[in-house]
């Protein structure tokens, strides 16, 4: 069974598998987009049971269903489940599906090493879920696996360290092989300055990953030696400095926050134009408030460590830089606000999840502005306000901007319609739950509620029992999405080539529906 | 004129093969560390079929380069992918070498503080290079004289020899290229000889271990990993010769040849900046 080589000047000829070698072995980047997102979404309702064990025992003050180490082991597992396994990959997915249409490409320039990022992550998930049954169970330690709690787990602690390198790679090679695309493969004609907004936060993005991801994967090979092969970065009796894991973690960890947040940008930046009938307000200006975004990523991450003990002089450099963050994104929100300022607005279902991130996130990055704040942070710090101001941007930004773009381009993906107002429900329903976990965090956060803490005094009890309620009501309203998707697939109406009046990038204007396999052969004619 | 059709491959199973590699790998690493060494079997496993997966992967790679699958379009993406897969490396070592600059700059200096030296260390003087002030031993750190400066020398001369070897290519002189592409092996190898050498000695003679504090653990980390990407770099440069001496590659399209040239000079810049921060400074 070795690769035949084909010879004519392109693919689709030859070795063809069916059943589930071609999906293991497949190079084209359709597929593989299809793969990206259905292995996310098994992530999302994974990492969503492990969100509802935790709200369940926050349901009540005092210990009811779980002892505190499961507990910690579920926030640490629903952290980096979230982030690397459900939301990082649905992004990829996007790109991978997406960016060959718009820049009219025939694949994604690296079809292979496609089909490995891909084939790396069920790897990891699995290193992830076999830590629950070694000694000492899955690493409590939390998604920033923070020393010297990482060295004094059990064997759990190693199988996580080597799923964050896997999923490293990952990034890594999918990473390479976007910016790849979209630096070589653009169709005659398609200047960088012409692709749609969603090329463009890719580009930056990818940039983001491959800069950050092998810093990453130094910190967690320190805590692995320090753990079994007697270094000591991140031990003071051996001249190491456990900050010094929170600084490494964090030159990751805040570029990380972009690397969920920009595609989503990108998401809403095709989906708010469409249904407004207008082009994006200010184009230029959103690629420079990307770039921006990410050159200013790199220079704030201590924003997360006021508290561990910085000269002042430090704390100032950081606030300044993070606030400083707010410019660009506001030149976002605006241009968001301005493309739909007299469009002629429809409100289908990827435009409401659109407006509903635009909201949403908004708000949680009003409450970092709020946690940017030294003085104000030191208070805040590790409370139920940094969880709900994160949870706006990730949980609820990212997501949204997730659920606009699926069902915006399930119809060109499968060439079937979804039940609109089906659609409408999941919107209203995710929008109303969501808000009720999340908002009443802010009130416990402010009182003083810990965060990643199995019990708590009475005083908070109220406003964990409307989360924990409204937790349950988001995560039962997703089944109602899986619902739409499976149906729009099996049964949904045959959709038109250009289902949405405004959409006009290539995918909509030059392919047909559903989009062939290999989109462009032969690149485009674009005038 | 533009080339009308870029080449997307066939499906292959080597990539997933792969996978099943790392995951073996790490799942016999991870009961070896742990101290059940059955995974020893699981570890040498994952790496058989690793090596077999490249051995194909590679080969299937080499043979549509021959057969001109290739044209300047898809050249293009090689030396695209190749370059950020150097920039990645680049950040990789940057992690490490933060933590020699903490630990140098802020985490030592703060423990031999008056604060800590009245509370929980007294005594500790902080200076480079230090253990830590938990770390009783005497040990003597590694001079930047002797095999150090050699390996300088040698690593440079490698670069040399490498650009002599790729002229000899786009030249056509297949005679220089192989002689000079064979040098550079060697002088890379004689380079890891030496670093297995230094080891040793430090081991033996110096007390210097992994385990000497964070002077030990800055030094083997980023001295090692370094030796790690020589070895893969030579080993590189070793398959690139056999294909030399096999008729592979054109003067005007050889860019695996550039490519891992471009790898070996990374590694270069690399070991001038280890010999300044980590064995002179
Ligand atoms: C219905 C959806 C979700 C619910 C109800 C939920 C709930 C929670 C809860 C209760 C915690 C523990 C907070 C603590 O004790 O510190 C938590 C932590 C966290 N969640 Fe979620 N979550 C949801 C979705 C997501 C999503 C989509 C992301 C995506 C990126 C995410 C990322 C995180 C992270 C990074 C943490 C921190 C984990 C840690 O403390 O180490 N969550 N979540
Ligand atoms: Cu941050």
């Amino acid at each position: 069974m070795s690769a035949v080589l084909d010879t004519h000047g392109h693919a689709d000829h030859g070795y063809h598998p069916g059943g589930i070698m071609r999906w293991i072995t497949t190079t084209n980047h359709k597929d593989i987009g299809t793969l990206y997102l259905w292995f996310s979404f098994i992530m999302f309702m994974v990492g969503g049971v492990m969100a509802l064990v935790i709200r369940l025992e926050l349901f009540s003050p005092g210990l009811q269903w779980v002892d505190p180490d499961f507990f910690n082991q579920m926030t640490t597992m629903h952290g980096l489940i979230m982030v690397f396994g459900a939301i990082m990959p649905a992004f990829v997915g996007f790109a991978n599906w997406l960016i060959p249409m718009m820049i009219g490409a025939p694949d994604m320039a690296f079809a292979r090493m496609n089909n490995w990022s891909f084939w790396i992550l069920p790897f990891a998930a699995a290193l992830l879920v076999i830590s629950f049954f070694t000694p000492g169970g899955a690493p409590g330690v939390g998604w920033t696996m923070y020393a010297p709690l990482t060295v004094q787990m059990g064997m759990g602690m190693d199988l996580t360290i080597f799923a964050v390198h896997l999923l490293g790679m990952s990034s890594i090679m999918g990473s390479i092989n976007i910016i790849t695309t979209i630096l070589n493969l653009r169709a005659p004609g398609m200047g960088l300055m012409r692709m749609p907004l969603f090329c463009w936060t890719w580009l930056i993005t990818a940039y983001l990953l491959v800069a950050t991801m092998p810093v990453l994967a130094g910190a967690v090979t320190m805590t692995l030696t320090d753990r079994h092969f007697g270094t000591t970065f991140f031990n003071a009796a051996g001249g190491g400095d456990p900050v010094l894991y929170q600084h490494i973690f964090w030159f990751f960890g805040h570029p990380e926050v972009y690397i969920i947040a920009l595609p989503a940008f990108g998401v809403v930046s095709q989906v708010i134009p469409a249904f407004a009938r207008k082009p994006l307000f200010g184009y230029a200006s959103m690629v420079s408030a990307t770039a921006g975004i990410a050159i200013l990523s790199f220079i704030v991450w201590a924003h997360h460590m006021y508290t561990v003990g910085m000269p002042v002089a430090g704390q100032l450099f950081f606030m300044y830089a993070t606030a400083l963050i707010a410019v660009p994104t506001g030149v976002k929100v605006f241009n968001w606000v301005a493309t739909m300022w007299k469009g002629s607005l429809s409100f289908e279902t990827p435009m409401l999840f659109a407006v509903g991130f635009l909201f949403l996130f908004t708000l949680g990055g009003f409450t970092g502005l709020v946690l940017s704040l030294a003085a104000v942070d030191i208070q805040l710090h590790d409370t139920y306000y940094v969880v709900a101001h994160f949870h706006y941007v990730m949980a609820i930004g990212a997501v949204f901007a997730g659920y606009a773009g699926v069902y915006f381009w399930l119809p060109k993906w499968t060439g079937r319609m979804y039940d609109e107002a089906l659609g409408k429900w999941h919107f209203w329903l995710s929008v109303i739950f969501i808000n009720i976990t999340f908002f009443v965090q802010h009130f416990a956060g402010l009182a003083g509620m810990p965060r990643r803490i199995p019990d708590y005094p009475m005083m908070f009890e109220v406003w964990n029992k409307i989360s924990s309620v409204g937790a349950f009501g988001f995560g039962i309203s997703q089944l109602l999405f899986l619902y739409i998707i499976v149906s729009a697939i099996r049964s949904g109406e045959k959709a038109p080539d250009k289902p949405w009046e405004g959409a006009d990038s290539l995918e909509w204007t030059h392919l047909p529906t559903p989009a062939p396999r290999h989109s462009f052969h032969t690149p485009p004619v674009l005038k | 004129m533009r080339q009308e059709h870029y080449y997307v491959p066939q499906p292959m199973p080597w990539p997933i093969m792969g996978s099943t590699a790392l995951f073996l790998m790490i799942l016999g690493g991870v009961f070896v560390m742990n101290g059940a060494s059955a995974g020893w079997i699981s570890l040498a496993l994952g790496v058989v079929v690793l090596l077999y997966m490249l051995l194909r992967w590679f080969g299937d790679v080499i043979r549509e380069s021959e057969g001109g699958k290739y044209g300047s379009w898809e050249d293009v993406s090689f030396r695209w992918g190749m370059s950020w897969f150097i920039f990645s490396e680049v950040m990789f070592f940057a992690g490490f070498f933060g933590a020699l600059f903490w630990a140098r700059a802020m985490s030592v200096p703060d423990l031999s503080s008056l604060l800590h030296q009245e509370m929980l260390w007294p005594g500790f003087k902080g200076l480079w290079p230090s253990a830590g002030p938990g770390f009783a031993e005497e040990f003597t750190p590694m001079g930047a004289l002797g095999i150090p400066a050699i390996n300088t020398l040698l690593l440079l001369s490698s670069g040399v020899t490498l650009t002599y070897a790729h002229w000899g290519l786009v030249n056509n002189q297949r005679g220089k290229l192989n002689l000079f592409l064979f040098l550079t092996i060697v002088l890379g190898a004689i380079f890891l000889g030496l670093q297995i050498y230094e080891y040793a000695h430090a081991y033996s003679a110096l007390n210097l271990k992994l385990s000497t504090g964070v002077y030990g653990s800055t030094f083997f980390m980023l001295t090692g990993f370094h030796g790690f990407h020589v070895t893969l770099g030579a080993i590189m440069l070793t398959v690139i010769l056999f294909r030399c001496l096999a008729g592979h590659f054109k003067s005007d399209h050889h860019f695996a040849f550039e490519a891992v040239a471009w790898y070996w000079h990374f590694v270069d810049v690399v070991w001038l900046l280890l010999f300044i921060v980590v064995y002179w400074l």
